[in-house]
Formats: structure tokens, C-alpha cells, sequence
């Protein structure tokens, strides 16, 4: 993954102007995975560490509590920020709901994608990854932890009883993509009507809307009622 | 139909009646209680099903979704710079905050830094739409308790604030200002000036509410001791901005991780409260919306200067990676974790929206208080619907 460091490296850190800090934050990172590994050891399977910026974890399933666990009690991450999945699934529509007028300035070579399945940062083995972000606001410590989640089986523990906050997160991921949390004391549906069948933050529900109107893309296509339709504005005129 | 098969017929239903009466006397138990999702007191579209015990909250359960947009959605198929314009519609009281930490999170992938002259206008814009944000929560607030003069005179004062912000941007409520790499425009002349009379303006505001609401013996009343967060259980809710601050917590993003602004230049002050209550929630963001207004004095008085736009590509690819950066918004902290895979578009983008987290507190907050206070407590929370349901 071609992750690049930060680019705030001034603002970086406690203090303004000092290079000490981030090199302080940044071992106080790699002090946080070498406690994570020792309590989770070969459950703890990815990681991934951005000097003085972030670091990610990836987690067996079978762990995904007794990680949040540890992060609350044991080092002192209470603080609880968010929880949602990701799909990994290329396109199924390839670029086609796009808008064409994008693309073609942006040099897309085709409207096909290539189909293949590449997790981002810190690996991955599933089509659906569920991630959470806890904060450790005494030191200023921030971990995202990422969870692989098997097709054939699309549940997880429920982190509820330890993070409370995570209670409707995981009512909206279960929505947006079906997958179950197990334990949790109310799973229902948050936004979408409880009659509602998809789940539409997956990559092969299609956004009827965009397929019913194509998007117009970064040039204003429909002309002024005084201009010429004069093709001038096809190139030129992006809003950048 | 004789008559005495009628007097049969009235004994049988008068009985029927009587158990009828019993029943609803048994269920009358749990009385459930809809507010909203119209409802002056919600903001929006907050739909609260209330079971009541006689005035007590037994549990409330907020109905969300009235005004779920499917940003999440949206934003996979708009290219970077068309993303702005969906997002300035989360939290549409201080919409430039909205686009700032999503920018910050495309730079940081592109490993582009905005130009100090350009940084420094998003951190004047940055506050000033918490001014105007926080400011509505002041006068609204009043008129929780019944107080209407407060309402008044807070969209009175904002009317300035929004001037200035329209002035500079072209928008009043979504600005669509902020662009990777810098910003759309420099400044208007003349409006630095004019942006000072108006900063003073805002403290004289603040003093206002101050001897209005504050000291109020009613509002005190209705709003010490009332929906008492714990610090411990704010956390792991995930409660930010005045929220948190409010129950002791001593954190600010702008303070504590500043990324991309130029906060930490400056000479301001985080305020705390130990009350945890929704007086303290009032008091904090009272105090906060001065502290702003004396940001944005010290960089007017600061503003270097130079281009306020880096050289960025005309059309624009990110490359591949994962980026989530958090500000602090006048709602609390919201961040973007943004997945690129190198395209034109997002591969997928996380919204964490302040108000979702400081909602999700409510069914656990509401549990056992009066009727009254349920509007209140919500009301000191203080939520924007679109940041809910995003």
C-alpha cells in the first residue's frame, strides 16, 4: 500500500515547531502494538504503523472483543469513536456510475474494473472487514482496529458491553451491510424502514438514481438559457 | 327486539365497558409517548418514543432516520471536489466545519499542505462557523425553558456572523469553500475590518446571554443537577466537543491533535466544567463562542501573507491509501476515514459525525427524568438532525 506519511509535520505532535514530539508519539505507537501483540499474540494478525501519524491493527474474529477489552481496561482506551464495515468488493458496474465526463478527463482506460479483491492497510483475507477506532485521550493515542469477516458467515461478537457507544453503530452497520452482531440488545434497523430489503452501503447494490440519471460530472454540461450550444465547454471550465 | 332483551343487551355492554376500563387502567402502566417527528423542540426530524410512568421517563427511544441522505453512498461515485458539496449539508449551522477534516484527509493522502495564508483563512472560517453554530444553541437554549427573548436575540447576532461568512465564500450556509490544497478565494477587501466590529460584536453577545440566561433563576433551576453525564460513561459513548468538556473532560481536538490549522499559534484557552449537567453543557459553549471570537481577533491580526492555493493537479487522482483525520466541529469531533484507491472517487468514506455519538447517549441519559426535561436535556445536548442521519 503506497500510504504516505504525513504531510503536517510542523503541526504535528503536542507542541508547535519541535520534532521531539512526533518521535515521542511515534514510540509511544510502537509501545501500544508491542502491548497489543503480547496480550493478543497470534490473534493479532496485521498491523500497520504510520510514524507520528496512526496506527492500525487487524484482529482474528475471535479476539475482536477480548481486544476492546483490553484496549479499555488494560491501556486505558476509553474513549470510543466509531464502528462501521468496509466492502471490499470492486464495482460490480464497473465505472459506469460514474460520470463518463470524469473519467475521460481522468484517463480511465475502460469502464471495466479490475475484479480482483485487495484489502488496504494492514492485509485482509474477506470481502468485508469490520473496523472500529478507539481514542486514549490522556496521551493522545488513536488505534483503528480491523476485523476480518468470513462471507459464509457474516457475524461478529458485539462490542456493546464494552463500549456502550457502539450500540448504534452497529445497528447501522448491520443495515448498510447485513452483517450480524452477535449479542447485541437491539438489532434493528436505524435509518432504512424495517420492511427494507438490500443493504445498500455494499459494493453490488446499485445506486438506482445514478442509474436512472447519469451524473453530469465535473463540467456544467446543460447550457445557460442565453448560450449558444456551442460545444466549447467539454474540455475546459473543470471547477477545480 | 323486546325490551327486556335491550336491558340485557345495555347490561352486556356496560360490562364490556368496565372491563374495558380495567384494562386501560392495567395498561395504563406504561403510557407511550411519541414526540416528533415534528416537534418544535427537536431540531429536525428527531422522532422520541417515550414510555412514561406517570411524568417519569421508564425508556426513550429516538427514531432516527427521517432525513437519512446516504452521503456514505453518494460520496463513491463524486469525484473529491464534488464531495463538498454533499458534505457541507451534514451539520448545516456551521457547514465550512463540515468540509475542512474531509480536505484535510484528501491532503494527506495527496501529501499536499495548504499555504499558511490559506490555512490560516480555514481556521478564521473554521471558527467562525462554530460562532454562528454555537450561537444558535445559545438562543435556542433559552427557549428550552420558555424564555423567547434569547432566540431573538441570538439570530439577530448571527445574522452578522453569516454576513461576513457569505461575504468571504459566497454562501451562507454552504459555503463550498474549502478545496484540496487551499482555498477557492482570498479574502474580500474591506472584510477584516468589518469581521472585528463584528468579533465584538459576538462578546458583547455573550455578555448579553450571560445576565439573560445564565443568571436566570428559572433556567438555573430547570438546568443544574438535570442530565448528569459521568465523565466514565461519556467516553465510552463516545460524547465529544462541549459534551465531554462539560463533564470534566479535559480534550480538544484543536488543542490536543491539530492537523492541517493553525489553532495551536495561537493563545486560547479549553474550557472544562466538573458538573457534567445541562447547565454546564450551556455554560461550556458560552465560554467556548468567546474563546472563538478572540481566535479569530488574534488571526485577523496575524493573517500572513502569500497564495492561498497550492499547486494542485486540475483534475484530481488520490493516490492509493487510508487517511482519517478528526477536527473538532462546533458539535464535537468529526472525522473522515477515507479509502482511496487511487481513482477519482473515494473507494469508500466513513463519516463520524459529532452528533451521532452525542445522541446515541440519549436512551441511557433520558431513563428516569420528568417529562419536561426530556426537551431540555435534548436541547443542552444540542444536535443538528443532518448529523445524525448524515
Amino acid at each position: 500500500m503506497s500510504r504516505l506519511s504525513s504531510t503536517d509535520t510542523p503541526t504535528e505532535g503536542e507542541v508547535p515547531n519541535a520534532e521531539e514530539p512526533a518521535a515521542a508519539t511515534d514510540e509511544a505507537r510502537a509501545g501500544l502494538l508491542e502491548a497489543l501483540t503480547g496480550e493478543l499474540g497470534e490473534a493479532l494478525v496485521g498491523s500497520h504503523l504510520d510514524p507520528g501519524d496512526d496506527l492500525w491493527v487487524r484482529v482474528e474474529r475471535g479476539a475482536w472483543v477480548h481486544t476492546g477489552e483490553f484496549l479499555k481496561t488494560g491501556l486505558g482506551f476509553q474513549y470510543f469513536s466509531f464502528l462501521s464495515a468496509i466492502d471490499w468488493l470492486p464495482s460490480p458496474f464497473g465505472r459506469d456510475m460514474d460520470a463518463q465526463v470524469d473519467l475521460r478527463l481522468g484517463h480511465a482506460e475502460s469502464s471495466e474494473i479490475d475484479q480482483t479483491i485487495e484489502q488496504g492497510v494492514a492485509g485482509g483475507d474477506t470481502r468485508f472487514q469490520v473496523f472500529a477506532r478507539v481514542n486514549d485521550i490522556v496521551n493522545g493515542l488513536a488505534v483503528t482496529l480491523k476485523c476480518d469477516v468470513p462471507d459464509d458467515d457474516l457475524s461478529i461478537d458485539s462490542w456493546v458491553p464494552v463500549y456502550a457507544g457502539a450500540n448504534w453503530h452497529e445497528r447501522e452497520c448491520r443495515e448498510m451491510y447485513g452483517i450480524d452482531f452477535v449479542g447485541h440488545p437491539g438489532l434493528r434497523n436505524i435509518y432504512l424502514p424495517a420492511e427494507f430489503e438490500g443493504n445498500p452501503l455494499r459494493k453490488d447494490y446499485p445506486l438506482l438514481a445514478r442509474r436512472m440519471k447519469p451524473w453530469p460530472g465535473i463540467v456544467d454540461v446543460e447550457k445557460m438559457p442565453g448560450e449558444d450550444d456551442a460545444d466549447e465547454a467539454t474540455e475546459e471550465g473543470s471547477d477545480s | 327486539m323486546t325490551a327486556i332483551s335491550d336491558r340485557e343487551q345495555l347490561a352486556y355492554l356496560a360490562a364490556q365497558a368496565a372491563d374495558a376500563r380495567v384494562n386501560v387502567e392495567l395498561e395504563s402502566e406504561g403510557m407511550t409517548l411519541n414526540i416528533g417527528p415534528q416537534h418544535p423542540a427537536t431540531h429536525g426530524t428527531l422522532r422520541i418514543v417515550a414510555k412514561l410512568d406517570g411524568e417519569q421517563v421508564l425508556s426513550a427511544d429516538p427514531v432516527m432516520g427521517y432525513m437519512h441522505r446516504g452521503y456514505e453512498k453518494l460520496a463513491e461515485v463524486r469525484t473529491y471536489p464534488q464531495v463538498t458539496t454533499l458534505i457541507n449539508r451534514i451539520d448545516w449551522v456551521g457547514s465550512f466545519a463540515n468540509e475542512v477534516p474531509f480536505i484535510l484527509a484528501a491532503e494527506k493522502l495527496m501529501d499536499v499542505e495548504a499555504p499558511p495564508r490559506a490555512q490560516w483563512i480555514r481556521t478564521i472560517l473554521f471558527e467562525m462557523s462554530r460562532i454562528a453554530n454555537i450561537t444558535l444553541f445559545l438562543g435556542d437554549m433559552g427557549l428550552q425553558v420558555g424564555a423567547v427573548t434569547p432566540a431573538f436575540f441570538a439570530f439577530r447576532d448571527r445574522e452578522h456572523v453569516l454576513n461576513q461568512i457569505e461575504a468571504a465564500t459566497g454562501g451562507r450556509f454552504h459555503p463550498n469553500f474549502d478545496r484540496i490544497g487551499g482555498l477557492k478565494d482570498d479574502l474580500p477587501a474591506g472584510w477584516i475590518t468589518e469581521t472585528r466590529r463584528v468579533m465584538k460584536k459576538m462578546r458583547s453577545f455573550c455578555d448579553e446571554m450571560e445576565q439573560l440566561v445564565q443568571g436566570n433563576e428559572i433556567f438555573e433551576a430547570r438546568t443544574r443537577g438535570i442530565g448528569v453525564i459521568p465523565a466514565d460513561v461519556g467516553l465510552s459513548y463516545g460524547l465529544s466537543g462541549a459534551n465531554i468538556r462539560a463533564s470534566g473532560v479535559d480534550w480538544d481536538v484543536r488543542r490536543d491533535n491539530p492537523c492541517g490549522m493553525v489553532h495551536n499559534e495561537l493563545d486560547w484557552k479549553v474550557w472544562t466544567h466538573p458538573d457534567g449537567d445541562s447547565f454546564a453543557r450551556f455554560w461550556v459553549r458560552l465560554q467556548e463562542v468567546r474563546e472563538s471570537t478572540k481566535m479569530v481577533d488574534q488571526m485577523l491580526d496575524g493573517l500572513p501573507s502569500g497564495p492561498i492555493m497550492a499547486k494542485v493537479p486540475r483534475i484530481i487522482k488520490v493516490p492509493a491509501g487510508e487517511a482519517y483525520v478528526e477536527t473538532e466541529n462546533p458539535l464535537g469531533v468529526m472525522g473522515y476515514y477515507v479509502v482511496s484507491k487511487g481513482d477519482l472517487t473515494p473507494f469508500r468514506v466513513k463519516i463520524r459525525s459529532a452528533s451521532f455519538n452525542n445522541i446515541s447517549i440519549a436512551p441511557w441519559l433520558l431513563k428516569g427524568v420528568y417529562v419536561p426535561d426530556i426537551v431540555t436535556i435534548l436541547g443542552s445536548l444540542y444536535f443538528i438532525l443532518g448529523d445524525i442521519d448524515r
